[in-house]
C-alpha cells in the first residue's frame, strides 16, 4: 500500500503523538493479556491468600477435564452452525433484494435493523420468544406435538442460542453478499442465459463462485463472531445450560473465573482461546487480504 | 444459419422513454448488418431485443422466419459477443468454450472435438488451460468469439466488441472477425459507434439516431447518397461539410453566409428560392490553379497536415464566417499555409442536396 510519508523535523515527536494508543493497546491489551497468561501458572488457594506457581498444570487439567472437552465440541457446533444459518438465510436474501430494482434500498435498510439491536437484547427476544412457559413459538410448536424446552433439553438450547446468535448476523452477512452480487457483471449472467444455463444453474456455475471470496471472508467473521461475540446472548438465554449444553468456550471463561472464582483453570482457558484468536487472523490476513482467488 | 427479420420493432421503457421507435430491418442468410449511430440511439437495445435480453414492446423479431418474441435467450440460438467480452472468469479458457454445449447437453466427445476445432481456427490451442485474466485484450476477445463459435448459433450478435482494445489491435481484429464470419458464414449483427468498423464490416449498414433507422443500405450506397443531413455528417471522416444556400435557378445555389454563389457539376439544381444545404465531402474537393475553373474559393484559416493528405480548414472568401468551417481534404503534396485563398472545384456530380428544413436529401 502506497501511502504518504511524513518527514517529523523533531524525533521525540513521532513518539509523543503514538503515545495515547501505545498508552491504550498497553493498559487495555496487553497488560491483561500478560496477567491472564501470568495467572495461568498459578494456583491460588480457597481463600485467596496465596498463590502457588504450579507450572503447566492448569492446561494439563483443562485438557483432561470432560467438561472441557465437551466445551470444545460445543463451541465448533455452535460457531459452524451459526456461521451456517446466518450465511445461508443472508445469501437467500441478497439474492432476493439484488433482482429487485425499484424496492431495493428499502429493503436493504429494513433487513440491517437487526445488527443495531444489542446482543443481550437480542437474546431476551428470542429468549421470550421461545419461552417454555409464555413463549409464542412453543405454543405454536406444541400443536405440531413437539414439546419444548430449552431449560431441559440441550438441543432444544442449542437450537436456540443457534438462532438469536444467527439471526443478528444475517444482517452482516446480507450486506457483504449483496454487495458481492452486485460487483458480477451483468453481462456475465446475460452470457450465461445465452449460453443456456437457466436460474438455478447460472447461481451454480457463475454466481456463486464469483462470490467465493464473499463467502471465505464471511466465513472466517461468522466463526470469529459465534466463538467471542456472542456472550451476551448465551449469558441472557440459557448461561451455558444445561448441563452445559450451550458452555461455549467463552462463556466456559467466564463462568469458571467470575462465578467458579477459579482464576487459574479460566486464565490458562482464555490463553487457549487467545490462542484461537491468533490463528483465525492469521488465516484472515494470509487468505482473504489477498482477495479474488479465481 | 438463418435469415433475420425486424418488423416494426419498438421499445419503450417503464419510464415512457422510447428507445427503439419503430425499425425494420430484413436481413439475408449469411449477411452480416451493422448497426452504427451516436451513444444512445438505440442500436444496443435493438441488439439486446434480438438476444431475448430485452423484452420487445412492439414489432415482431423473425429468426429463420419465427417470431421469437416471447422465447428466452437459449431458445433463440443465437451467440452473444459482449463489449467487455463476458468470459466467466473463474472458468479456464476451455470451459468458457464448453460451458455452453454442457449446459445443452452435447456428449463430452463431441464438446471436446468442437472446443479444439474452434480453438485451432482462433490460434488459442496453446491458451485451453490459462484463465481469462491471464490472457491480452485480443486473446480474451478471440475467447469471446470462440465461446460464439462452438455452438453453430443461427446467428452471432457482437455488441461493439473491439471498443476495449487499443487502436492497432482493433484494426487487426476487425479483419479478424470478418475473416471468421466469411468462414463460417454466419448470419450477424454487429453493433457499433465506430463508422470505419460499420464501413468495412457491413454487407448491410444500418444508420440509427433517436431510436429509428436513418437509413439501410450497402455502406457505399450510404457513402455515395446519404439520405438525410444525419447520415452524411455521421459517415465519412472527416464528416461532410454541410453548407446553407438558397437555391437560384440556373444560377446556381447562393451561399447564406454572404458568400459567393456556387453551382455544382452536373448536379440537378432545385428550384429558385429553396434553402437548401450544399453537402460535398471533403475529398471531393480538387484544388484547381486557374480561379475560373473555382467553385469556391477558401480562405484557410487551420491545416492539419497527415502526410498522406493535408487537411485545409477554412471558409469561404467573402463569407462572414456564419456558415461555419469547411474542410477540404487534399493531397498531401500540396504545400498550404494560414492564410492563402485555395480555389477549389467541387467534383462533378459529387455534390449533395439536402433540404434545409427537413434534412432530407432533394
Amino acid at each position: 500500500m502506497q501511502t504518504k510519508r511524513t518527514v517529523f523535523p523533531n524525533k521525540a515527536l513521532p513518539y509523543f503523538l503514538l503515545l495515547p494508543q501505545l498508552a491504550v493497546t498497553g493498559i487495555f491489551f496487553l497488560w491483561p493479556a500478560w496477567q491472564a497468561i501470568w495467572f495461568s501458572f498459578l494456583r491460588e488457594d480457597a481463600f485467596g491468600f496465596k498463590s502457588t506457581f504450579v507450572w503447566l498444570e492448569n492446561y494439563a487439567r483443562l485438557f483432561n477435564s470432560a467438561s472441557y472437552i465437551n466445551s470444545i465440541s460445543i463451541t465448533f457446533t455452535f460457531a459452524f452452525a451459526v456461521a451456517f444459518l446466518s450465511m445461508a438465510v443472508a445469501l437467500l436474501f441478497a439474492v432476493n433484494v439484488n433482482s429487485m430494482i425499484r424496492s431495493r434500498n428499502a429493503y436493504t435498510t429494513l433487513l440491517v435493523w437487526p445488527y443495531a439491536v444489542a446482543p443481550a437484547v437480542a437474546g431476551i427476544l428470542w429468549w421470550f420468544l421461545f419461552n417454555p412457559s409464555i413463549g409464542i413459538l412453543p405454543y405454536l410448536l406444541s400443536m405440531a406435538e413437539i414439546r419444548w424446552n430449552h431449560r431441559t433439553s440441550q438441543a432444544d438450547a442449542m437450537t436456540l442460542v443457534v438462532i438469536a446468535a444467527s439471526w443478528k448476523q444475517i444482517s452482516y452477512n446480507f450486506l457483504f453478499f449483496l454487495a458481492g452480487l452486485q460487483a458480477i457483471p451483468n453481462s456475465l449472467i446475460e452470457a450465461a442465459a445465452i449460453d443456456g444455463a437457466g436460474p438455478f444453474k447460472r447461481f451454480r456455475t457463475i454466481v456463486f463462485p464469483l462470490l467465493s471470496p464473499t463467502t471465505f471472508f464471511l466465513l472466517v467473521v461468522n466463526v470469529v463472531y459465534a466463538m467471542f461475540d456472542t456472550f451476551g446472548i448465551i449469558h441472557a438465554t440459557t448461561e451455558g445450560g444445561p448441563a452445559g449444553g450451550t458452555n461455549i468456550m467463552v462463556y466456559k471463561v467466564y463462568a469458571d473465573g467470575v462465578i467458579g472464582l477459579n482464576l487459574g483453570s479460566s486464565s490458562a482457558q482464555s490463553v487457549v482461546l487467545m490462542c484461537v484468536v491468533i490463528f483465525l487472523t492469521v488465516i484472515q490476513f494470509r487468505y482473504i487480504e489477498r482477495r479474488v482467488q479465481y | 444459419m438463418a435469415t433475420v427479420e425486424l418488423k416494426d420493432v419498438k421499445k419503450t421503457y417503464a419510464g415512457g422513454v422510447e428507445a427503439v421507435k419503430g425499425v425494420s430491418i430484413d436481413i439475408p442468410d449469411g449477411q452480416m448488418c451493422v448497426l452504427v449511430g451516436p451513444s444512445g440511439c438505440g442500436k444496443s437495445t435493438l441488439l439486446r431485443m434480438v438476444a431475448g435480453l430485452e423484452t420487445i414492446t412492439a414489432g415482431d423479431v423473425l429468426i429463420d422466419n419465427n417470431v421469437v418474441n416471447r422465447l428466452g435467450p437459449a431458445e433463440r440460438d443465437i451467440a452473444m459477443v459482449f463489449q467487455n467480452y463476458a468470459l466467466y472468469p473463474h472458468m479456464k479458457v476451455y470451459d468458457n468454450m464448453a460451458y455452453g454445449l454442457r449446459n445443452r447437453g452435447m456428449p463430452r466427445p463431441e464438446i471436446d472435438q468442437r472446443v479444439r476445432e474452434a480453438a485451432a481456427t482462433l490460434g488459442l490451442a496453446e491458451l485451453l488451460e490459462r484463465k481469462p485474466r491471464e490472457l491480452s485484450g485480443g486473446q480474451r476477445q478471440r475467447v469471446a468469439m470462440g465461446r460464439a463459435i462452438v455452438r453453430s448459433p443461427k446467428a452471432f450478435l457482437f455488441d461493439e466488441p473491439l471498443s476495449n482494445l487499443d487502436a492497432k489491435l482493433r484494426g487487426q481484429m476487425r479483419i479478424e472477425i470478418k475473416a471468421i464470419q466469411r468462414r463460417f458464414g454466419v448470419t450477424s449483427i454487429y453493433v457499433t459507434h465506430d463508422q470505419v468498423e460499420a464501413m468495412t464490416l457491413a454487407d448491410i449498414l444500418v444508420v440509427m439516431n433517436a431510436g429509428l433507422a436513418e437509413q439501410i443500405g450497402t455502406p457505399l450506397s450510404i457513402y455515395e447518397r446519404p439520405a438525410t443531413t444525419f447520415v452524411a455528417g455521421f459517415i465519412g471522416s472527416p464528416s461532410m461539410n454541410l453548407m446553407k444556400a438558397v437555391a437560384q435557378g440556373a444560377k446556381g445555389l447562393q451561399l447564406a453566409d454572404g458568400g459567393s454563389v456556387v453551382k455544382p457539376r452536373d448536379t440537378e439544381l432545385p428550384q429558385g428560392g429553396r434553402e437548401v444545404l450544399l453537402g460535398v465531402r471533403p475529398e471531393h474537393f480538387t484544388l484547381v490553379k486557374d480561379g475560373k475553373n473555382a467553385d469556391l474559393e477558401l480562405s484557410v484559416t487551420a491545416v492539419e497536415t497527415l502526410g498522406a493528405d493535408t487537411l485545409a480548414h477554412g471558409r469561404p472568401s467573402g463569407s462572414n464566417g456564419s456558415g461555419g468551417e469547411i474542410i477540404a481534404r487534399l493531397p498531401g503534396a500540396s504545400r498550404i499555409d494560414e492564410g492563402d485563398v485555395l480555389p477549389l472545384a467541387i467534383d462533378p456530380g459529387l455534390a449533395h442536396l439536402f433540404d434545409a428544413a427537413s434534412g432530407q436529401r432533394i
